[in-house]
């Protein structure tokens, strides 16, 4: 027992504000189509299926079974994982547990969302405690503004550092023909000039200080499936199959309050434990391509501050020297990332997807122009708690 | 195509009573009569927590000493909500906040009240003002307001 696992597939809808055409189930079956198509199999090779979203964006608690015409589990083993944010981060670990434990040999991952099927922001107050800090504090812009503000008061970042990481993200997007947010009106503009656009523009107001409306991620309607499969087929199903190296999770304590705001610290534990799994010492030298989740602009300077790439307060100089950039030395996002499309159960399985894509050679406009042999994926959920995932070209020992 | 049906339209408006348990009310109690403010003390991990908390999450080991805090303390970090929300039932901007008190280890998440919004400040000292009818929830702190020198 016990079995080296990797990525065989992987599908996803295009990202929208609104699928009218679809109900969940069936935009869930179109996940799960592209993603057997993808790795030229049949629902008759999946041994089992892990599927996630959180309930209270569609209001319905028993998705594994609700879904069996979109997952086509009929008659198979079903697990839902719902973890907030992380939930499809969380669903990739578990169909990963499901193959790395011997049990299974071809398992789906499936993650979902439609969030304009409810109130993002009344749903998401559900994730505070509700006898502490749920009567004096809403939704998810408010605790990412609280973060935000702490760092920007710290190291002295302006909203122009903000600003650059959303360039970066909504750029790339331009070259994800999955992308919710594809803002054509950026394309073939200097960076300099869109985050002078940003910054100035009237019309991008302030949500929850010191967020504006371009710092933040959009509500997303979409769903995406992966493959995962042992050692003992993983070869004959994909030519270049995407290995898992490490998975990672913490979490911490849930009161806002009794957080230690000077860093996320889950992220830093969970990457620093996958990080020592597969022997990095020097993640920027070491990771050639990342798929993270920062839903909010000064994630991408604060965060991977956390996750070690640079020192505390150097996240800035990183971006605004191009090192995150497609052509930089450690590429961030390629996808356009969740500043450009996030299904909340989906967005995870999409971060972790899109860098199996990177090493899988599959990644069509957005693939990077070298050899992407070690990628990182991440998730974040609600109050700050992470999970952690790398990939790699090679097979582990 | 033309639908005739395109959404169907639900609202679940589901009753919840939350217990508190005995820790918790016993800060609330303290509140409400008294306008006081207490903690739990951990004197293995030497913290303090506001909220109190029954059990130590460093060391996992019941905790039973209460201390006093004081009503005052620092903003460690704050937002302005400049969107209404039906949560908050108060009109935009909203101003809140983690606010450290006394010797507490952590912050607790509350409203910053009698301020401007471009006034509040990291680092600005705070006072507690207590609501006049108080009922015995986190809302009988009704904001904390700056201490002016
Ligand atoms: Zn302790």
């Amino acid at each position: 027992m016990g079995k080296r696992a990797a990525i065989v597939g992987f599908g996803q809808t295009k990202g929208s504000s609104s699928r009218k055409d679809v109900n969940g189930i069936e935009m869930i079956h179109e996940a799960v189509s592209a993603a057997l198509a993808d790795a030229e199999l049949g629902i008759e090779d999946i041994d089992a299926v892990v599927i996630g979203n959180m309930d209270h964006f569609e209001g319905i608690n028993y998705v594994d079974m609700w879904s069996v015409e979109g997952s086509g589990g009929v008659m198979k083993p079903i697990i839902k994982v719902t973890t907030g944010g992380t939930t499809g981060t969380t669903v990739a670990m578990c169909a990963y547990y499901h193959v790395a434990s011997g049990l299974f040999d071809r398992v789906l991952a499936i993650g979902w969302e439609k969030n304009s099927e409810s109130d993002t922001t009344g749903a998401i107050i559900t994730a505070y405690d509700p006898i502490w800090e749920r009567p004096n504090m809403a939704g998810a812009i408010g605790g990412l503004a609280v973060d935000a503000s702490r760092y920007m008061h710290d190291h002295g970042v302006t909203e122009r550092d903000g600003a650059r990481v959303t360039v970066r993200d909504r750029l790339n997007a331009l070259n994800n023909p999955y992308a919710h947010l594809r803002q054509e009106w950026m394309r073939g503009k200097d960076v300099a000039t869109l985050v002078d656009l940003l910054v100035s523009s009237e019309e991008n107001q302030v949500l929850a200080y010191p967020l504006r409306m371009s710092d933040l991620c959009p509500r997303t309607d979409a769903a995406a499936a992966l493959i995962f499969a042992s050692e003992d087929v993983a070869e004959t199903i994909a030519p270049v199959p995407a290995w898992v190296l490490a998975v990672a999770n913490r979490h911490n304590t849930v009161y806002y309050g009794d957080l230690d705001w000077s860093l996320n610290e889950t992220l830093e534990a969970a990457s620093r434990q996958a990080f020592a799994k597969v022997g990095i010492r020097e993640p920027l030298k070491e990771i050639d391509v990342c798929e993270l989740y920062l839903p909010y602009s000064y994630a991408g300077l604060a965060w991977i501050e956390s996750i070690g790439f640079c020192g505390p307060g150097e996240g800035r100089r990183l971006l605004w020297d191009g090192v995150t950039d497609m052509d930089g030395e450690i590429p961030m996002n390629p996808s356009g990332g969740v500043m450009s499309s996030n299904p909340i159960g989906a967005t995870g399985v999409i971060r972790v997807g899109e860098a199996a894509i990177q090493i899988m050679g599959k990644a069509g406009l957005r693939q990077l122009n070298r050899d992407v042999k070690i990628a990182m994926a991440t998730g974040f959920g609600g109050c700050y708690w992470a999970d952690v995932l790398l990939l790699g070209k090679n097979k582990p020992l | 195509m033309k639908d005739a049906k395109p959404t169907c339209e639900g609202r679940i408006k589901v009753p919840y009573k939350w217990f508190v348990g005995e820790t918790g009310s016993r800060f609330f109690a303290a509140l409400r009569d008294r306008c006081e403010i207490w903690g739990t003390r951990c004197s293995r991990c030497n913290k303090v927590y506001v909220p109190p908390v029954k059990n130590c999450w460093g060391c996992f080991q019941p905790l039973d000493e209460w201390v006093p805090v004081s009503d005052s303390g620092v903003v460690e970090s704050f937002t302005v909500a400049r969107c209404p929300d039906a949560m908050f039932g108060l009109d935009p901007p909203v101003v809140y906040g983690l606010i450290r008190l006394g010797k507490a280890s952590g912050s607790l998440l509350h409203y910053i009240g009698e301020a401007r919004p471009e006034e509040v400040k990291v680092g600005m000292r705070v006072k507690a003002v207590f609501a006049d009818r108080r009922s015995g929830n986190i809302l009988d702190i009704k904001y904390f307001a700056p201490v002016r020198e």
